[in-house]
C-alpha cells in the first residue's frame, strides 16, 4: 500500500509492535554499547483483552551526565562563537553527576502514537526531581518546558506500572510525524512503519538526552515490510 | 438556551457523595482531636478541590510545615485524577455513607501518586483528558470549560452537642454546590464536543429509548458537531474480588492500586453495519475473555436484548436503571458461565458488577445512551467492573 497523502501520522497497535521490533534491532546494531530496547509483556490479567496493548518497549539503566553539553548554557546567552564554559560553571556549581534513566515507549490508544515515559535516579538511588531533570534538559526543551508547563512534560501515571513517571505529552505527535514522512521517498507503508519509531525517537530522545545514532536514520534497503495487520 | 441536559445528565451532574473526613492521627497536635469534617463531595469533582474547605477546618491542629493535601481510604492513597464518584464506586463494594476518608497534609506519597501542587494540577489533568479525546481543543477555550465545570462543595459542620449545622435544605442541597450544567453543555457544544454524533442521536430517538431531544436548536448558533469518529473514550477500572462473593460489604478492601486493572480505550457505539451496540457489546469488546460465547448465541441474545429494551424500556428515566440493578446480574451471568467452564475449567471467571455513576445498569441498554448520559465532564465514560478472578490466574 502506498503512503497516501491522507495518512494522519498515526499508527495502529500492531504497527507499533512492528516498529518497536525494528527500532530494537537497529539499536542493537548501531548502539551496542548502550543497553538494548526490550519488549516488556503486559502484566494485565488474562481476562483483559489480549489482542491489544499487551506491552511496551523499555530501555533501562541508561547513564547520562547531568551537566551535559548544550544543556547547561542558557538560551539568552547562546551564540555560536562563544565558549559556554563559564556559563555552565555558573549554572551548575556542583560537580557533574551521572544520572541513571529508565525509558519506556508506550502506545497510546487514544492518540494512536507512541508516548515516552521515563524516570531518573541520582547515583545514590534517589529519584530525580523536576528540577534535577530540568538541569539536564537541552536549552530548547527547557524553554518549551517553561512556556508550556502542563502540556509538554508532566509527571503522570504510567499506564502499566500504576506509578507516577515523567512523560512527554502526545498531543501534536501525529502532526509532526506526518511532516517527517511527508517528503519521504519511501512509498511503502511498511517502510514507514519500520522507520517510524526510529524517527520518532530521534526527536523525542533529544529532549531527554537520548541520542539516536545517525546511521539508524539512514533508510535501510526496503526489505519486505512487516506484516501490519 | 441552546443546550439543555437530559434528566439523567442533570441527575449525574448534581450527584454528591457524603464524605466524613478525618485528619490522620499523626498530624493531630491538639487535644481533643478535631471532629471529622462532613462534606458533600461532587461525584464529578476531584479530591484536591475539596482542600479549600477541608484545610481551614483542620489548620489549627496541624503541625508546622508545608501543606500538600492527599486523601486515603483504608490505607490506600487515593489517586486524585480519578473523579470522586469513580473512586467511590470502585473502592466501596457496598456503598458506604458517609464515606470515611482520611486526609493528610504531610508526607505526600510521591512514589505512588502523581504530584498535585494546587488546583492548577487538577485543571491541567482535566484538560489533558479532554485533549486525549479531542486533540484540536484550543488552550484558550479550555479555561471556559473549567469555569463551567468547576464544582464546589458545601461544608457541613459538626458541632459537639449541637449536631450538624449548615445542613442544606433538601431542595437547595445540590444547587449551590455545582457549576451550571447548562453553561457546561453550551461550551461543550461550542467546542464541538458532541458526545454522540448526530447519527447516534437519530438512532437512539428512533429506538424511542430517549424520549426527548437533548439539545434543542432554537435558532442558536451552538449546534453540536458530530463526533468525528464515533469512538467513545472509555476508562475501565477492573477490580478483582474473591470467589463466590455475595456480599460486597465483605470483600477485602483494595490496599494497592496494582489490584486494579486499568484499561483506557476508545470504543465504538455501533458496529460496522451501523447496528447500535449495547453496553454488553461494548464491555465484551474490551473484556472478551469474560464474555466468550459461541457467536451465534451471543448475537441472538444481543438481538433479543435490544428487542426487549425496545418494548420495555421506553423511558429514559434513570430511576428505571436503578430499579434494574438486580435483574441485570442474572441475565449476564448465564452466558459467560457457559464458556468459562470450557475455557477455564478450573475456575469460572465472571463479571460480578458493573457500576457507572453509582448506577448498576442493565447491560442491554444501548451503549450510546450510556455514553450520552453518564459520561464525565472530561468526556470519558468511567466504568467500574468487579470480577471474581484473581490476578495471578494463568492464561
Amino acid at each position: 500500500m502506498g503512503l497516501c497523502s491522507s495518512w494522519d501520522g498515526t499508527i495502529s497497535y500492531s504497527e507499533f509492535f512492528d516498529a518497536a521490533r525494528a527500532l530494537s534491532e537497529k539499536w542493537k546494531l548501531s548502539n551496542s554499547a548502550c543497553p538494548p530496547w526490550t519488549w516488556i509483556c503486559c502484566k494485565k490479567p488474562f481476562w483483559v483483552s489480549l489482542h491489544e496493548e499487551q506491552g511496551y518497549l523499555s530501555l533501562e539503566n541508561f547513564y547520562c551526565c547531568s551537566i551535559s553539553k548544550e544543556g547547561s548554557y542558557h538560551d539568552q546567552s547562546q551564540s555560536f562563537g562563544e565558549e559556554p564554559v563559564d556559563d555552565a560553571a555558573l549554572d551548575d556549581p556542583c560537580a557533574p553527576e551521572v544520572h541513571q534513566y529508565d525509558f519506556h515507549i508506550v502506545y497510546s490508544a487514544s492518540y494512536r502514537v507512541p508516548v515516552l515515559f521515563f524516570r531518573g535516579y541520582h547515583c545514590d538511588g534517589q529519584p530525580l526531581t523536576v528540577d534535577d531533570i530540568e538541569k539536564g534538559l537541552p536549552a530548547n526543551a527547557l524553554k518549551t518546558l517553561k512556556e508550556s508547563k502542563w502540556t509538554f512534560m508532566t509527571r503522570e501515571e504510567h499506564p502499566y506500572l500504576n506509578r507516577p513517571w515523567y512523560t512527554l505529552h502526545a498531543c501534536g505527535t501525529s502532526e509532526w510525524m506526518k511532516l517527517m514522512f511527508s517528503d519521504s521517498s519511501s512509498t511503502q507503508h511498511g517502510a514507514v512503519v519500520e522507520q517510524y519509531l526510529v524517527s520518532w525517537l530521534s526527536v523525542v530522545g533529544q529532549v531527554v538526552g537520548l541520542q539516536v545514532p545517525l546511521e539508524m536514520l539512514k533508510s535501510s534497503n526496503l526489505k519486505p515490510p512487516f506484516s501490519s495487520d | 438556551m441552546g443546550a439543555v441536559g437530559s434528566e439523567a445528565q442533570k441527575l449525574v451532574w448534581e450527584g454528591t457523595i457524603p464524605l466524613e473526613i478525618r485528619l490522620h492521627e499523626s498530624e493531630i497536635t491538639t487535644y481533643p482531636p478535631p471532629p471529622p469534617a462532613l462534606i458533600l463531595g461532587p461525584r464529578l469533582g476531584y479530591l484536591p478541590l475539596l482542600a479549600q474547605q477541608v484545610k481551614p477546618y483542620f489548620s489549627d491542629t496541624l503541625p508546622p510545615g508545608a501543606d500538600t493535601v492527599w486523601f486515603e481510604y483504608k490505607g490506600l492513597p487515593l489517586k486524585w485524577h480519578i473523579p470522586i464518584g469513580v473512586l467511590f464506586d470502585l473502592l466501596c463494594g457496598e456503598p458506604e455513607r458517609p464515606w470515611n476518608l482520611t486526609v493528610h497534609f504531610r508526607g505526600y506519597p510521591t512514589d505512588l501518586l502523581s504530584p498535585c501542587e494546587d488546583e492548577d494540577s487538577v485543571k491541567w489533568s482535566f484538560i489533558n483528558s479532554l485533549k486525549e479525546h479531542r486533540l484540536d481543543i484550543q488552550n484558550q477555550l479550555v479555561d471556559s470549560v473549567i469555569v463551567a465545570f468547576k464544582l464546589r462543595s458545601k461544608m457541613i459542620e459538626y458541632k459537639p452537642g449541637l449536631g450538624f449545622t449548615g445542613l442544606p435544605k433538601p431542595e437547595a442541597q445540590a444547587r449551590p454546590m455545582l457549576g451550571k450544567i447548562e453553561s457546561f453543555l453550551r461550551i461543550s457544544s461550542k467546542l464541538k464536543l458532541g458526545i454522540v454524533g448526530e447519527e447516534g442521536y437519530s438512532t437512539m430517538t428512533s429506538c424511542s429509548i430517549v424520549s426527548r431531544q437533548t439539545r434543542q436548536t432554537t435558532g442558536d448558533v451552538d449546534t453540536p458537531g458530530p463526533n468525528r469518529t464515533g469512538r467513545i473514550p472509555v476508562r475501565l477500572y477492573v477490580r478483582s474480588v474473591g470467589d463466590d462473593v455475595d456480599d460486597f460489604g465483605d470483600i477485602t478492601p483494595v490496599d494497592n492500586w496494582d489490584e486494579i486493572s486499568y484499561v483506557n480505550r476508545p470504543l465504538e457505539f455501533h458496529d460496522e453495519d451501523g447496528k447500535l451496540l449495547t453496553l454488553y457489546d461494548a464491555l465484551k469488546s474490551v473484556l472478551p475473555e469474560l464474555f466468550e460465547v459461541e457467536p451465534s448465541i451471543a448475537q441472538e441474545s444481543s438481538r433479543m436484548d435490544i428487542e426487549e429494551s425496545r418494548t420495555t424500556e421506553t423511558t429514559s428515566n434513570p430511576q428505571d436503571l436503578e430499579n434494574a440493578i438486580n435483574s441485570r446480574c442474572k441475565e449476564t451471568k448465564e452466558t459467560p458461565d457457559k464458556c468459562q467452564s470450557q475455557c477455564f475449567p478450573y475456575r469460572k471467571t465472571e463479571i460480578k458488577l458493573v457500576r457507572i455513576q453509582g448506577i448498576e445498569p442493565k447491560l442491554v441498554i444501548p451503549f450510546a445512551w450510556v455514553v450520552k448520559n453518564l459520561t464525565n465532564p472530561d468526556h470519558f465514560l468511567h466504568i467500574s467492573v468487579f470480577v471474581n478472578a484473581s490476578r495471578d490466574q494463568p492464561t
